[in-house]
């Protein structure tokens, strides 16, 4: 039993730490200490917690059994997961935080006094409202996520899902939120609670069914965040000094990295919420696009030219992470390397479904991180690179975004693939990407497209070296 | 005239909302998946609400309907807790390792 506030000032460790541990991500060097750091705070959180209470019922026990469980859950998932998978684990732990937040609102609403917040159906006013935005929060990031989660695992289609009226209905949807916290303050009766819990759910799962699977990134970004915010609301309802603290970090952090990725494709936040992007261009796409003549080649080809080559940069896109390329282009840029070529990697800010998500997969491939470079670091080196090998990504190469107004993507900064001498291609076919519209890559001179798988390309592309 | 305690829980909360914008700038690019999975672990600090909402039935039963959710919570903060930070070690020793081998 520690007193109260010996019991803030820990918490207040605690919240430091969780600052420390962010701070560390600034280098790789200092990340893993970063973490440790991080895990230390929590250490702390969850002792002090424990020893701030008096009575050791029977109920202890079954508190370290629960932990244990998920706790070893965890492990497993964390030891299992494929790098290429982590899209998808992301958001399904955000989904965690959001129904844990969920949870802890129903039990303070259900049994106040354990915390100190009046009693049930007298709950302090300003509690009340705290309790209702960290349930109501956590509710839409936990369907939110689940949506998010089905479509990254692609058990759910990628492809934006719309329906007349959408926005009017959210817009309906966010105001009878508003009503029913109101009403909920008024007579604090269960129902209230409950329907506001519900139709969180329901907000949940509309915002995020009309945004398409490209704009994942900035999709998980903002449920990051959503779940930073679910987890300071219950903070304030809970007075508790470390979830506050952590639930501003992890807020800030979703949202700066939701800004980066939308500043990434040139479109606004709330262009990327209102979704349905793609939809209508592809059909108008579809119809401009004439036999234009491909240059196509082969394994053979693509290695004469690598191998002849001084520099090299390597453009991965999403279509890597599908294909699990990253070991066999790693093997390649060794065998490149001993033939005195110069190479490098460029990535774009949104290149795969999540921020980051490139760097973690060729890191995983053993690439030095020295070699991978941001897109404002390495843009001006196409200009002097003998060849570019795109492989799996699409729209972020597409020198349209640079000459024509009317396309969709336009002022989206993009990698200048079209600079380099020459360009390698990996494609499977010549359809469109996420964006609906034609590369006009694709037509140039200088591009040598390869059809095929990119994972297999690339090992073919090893044996010929 | 007294201040209420939920203005200094609010301004933790803003100063903690610029920390977190300084300190997430500057965080490089290539290590923003293991910040989102950190961020992801930390937030589940979230289970002190859990182990408290846990302890609210009696030493007679144990589950109730309120502690019953604060279980629930703890299973899944838990899986968060252990999930999320054990999965950022494997993530950036990954990073680390590139640096050996480049020596």
């Amino acid at each position: 039993m520690i007193s109260a506030n010996l019991l803030a000032i820990f918490y207040l460790i605690s919240g430091i730490l969780f600052i420390l541990a962010l701070r560390g991500l600034s280098s790789p060097e200092t990340s893993r200490q970063g973490n440790l750091f991080g895990i230390i705070g929590m250490a702390i959180a969850i002792t002090v917690t424990f020893l701030s209470i008096d009575n050791f019922s029977s109920g202890f026990l079954y508190v370290i059994l629960f932990l244990l469980v998920g706790g070893s859950i965890g492990a497993f998932i964390a030891f299992k997961i494929p790098m290429t998978a982590m899209p998808e684990l992301v958001a399904g732990f955000h989904s965690l935080v959001g129904l844990a937040a969920v949870f802890v609102a129903i039990s303070a609403f259900l049994s106040p006094e354990v915390f100190n917040l009046g009693s049930l159906g007298n709950i302090k006013l300003a509690s009340l409202i705290e309790m209702s935005i960290g349930a109501a929060v956590g509710a839409i990031t936990f369907s939110g996520s689940i949506i998010a989660f089905l479509k990254l695992r692609g058990l759910m289609s990628g492809s934006p899902i719309t329906f007349p009226g959408q926005h009017i209905l959210n817009l309906l949807i966010l105001i009878s939120i508003i009503i029913l916290t109101y009403f909920l303050c008024l007579n604090q009766s269960p129902n209230f609670f409950w329907s506001l819990i519900a139709i969180s759910f329901l907000v949940g799962f509309l915002l995020i069914i009309p945004i398409g699977g490209a704009d994942m990134p900035v999709v998980i970004s903002m449920l990051n965040s959503y779940s930073g915010w679910a987890a300071a609301g219950i903070g304030f309802t809970l007075e508790n000094t470390a979830l506050i603290i952590t639930g501003a970090l992890v807020g800030s952090s979703g949202a700066i990295l939701s800004y980066i990725m939308c500043k990434g494709m040139n479109r606004s936040f709330f262009n990327v919420i209102l979704g349905g992007f793609g939809g209508t261009d592809q059909t108008s796409s579809k119809t401009s696009k004439e036999q234009k003549p491909v240059k196509s080649g082969n394994a053979d080809d693509a290695a004469f030219l690598m191998k002849n080559a001084s520099s090299v940069i390597i453009v991965p896109g999403y279509g890597m992470a599908v294909a699990q390329a990253q070991h066999a282009l790693r093997e390649m840029v060794d065998s490149l390397k001993k033939n005195g070529v110069k190479v490098s990697y460029a990535i774009h800010p949104v290149a795969g479904r999540m921020p980051g998500h490139m760097n973690v997969l060729l890191a995983e491939a053993n690439v030095p991180y020295d070699e991978v470079f941001e897109l404002e670091e390495i843009n001006n080196d196409f200009a002097n690179c003998d060849v570019a090998y795109v492989i799996g990504a699409n729209d972020v190469t597409n020198p349209v975004a640079k000459t024509d107004p009317q396309s969709p993507i336009y002022g989206m900064p993009v990698l200048d693939v079209e600079k380099s001498k020459s360009v390698l291609f990996v494609k499977r076919s010549l359809s469109p990407g996420y964006a609906g519209i034609d590369n006009d890559l694709f037509y140039r001179d200088n591009t040598l497209m390869l059809f095929a798988d990119a994972k297999k390309m690339t090992e073919d592309i090893i044996k010929n070296l | 005239m007294e201040i209420d305690p939920f203005i200094f829980r609010l301004s933790i909360f803003i100063l903690s909302i610029f920390v977190g914008y300084y300190v997430v700038w500057s965080v490089t690019p290539s290590l923003h998946t293991p910040l989102m999975s950190v961020t992801n672990a930390i937030s589940s600090v979230i289970i002190v609400g859990a182990i408290i909402a846990s302890l609210a039935g009696s030493s007679l039963s144990v589950f109730n309907q309120s502690s019953i959710f604060g279980f629930l919570a703890i299973v899944l903060a838990a899986i968060n807790i252990f999930g999320g930070f054990l999965v950022t070690q494997r993530m950036l020793a990954m990073y680390k390792k590139k640096k050996k081998d480049k020596k």
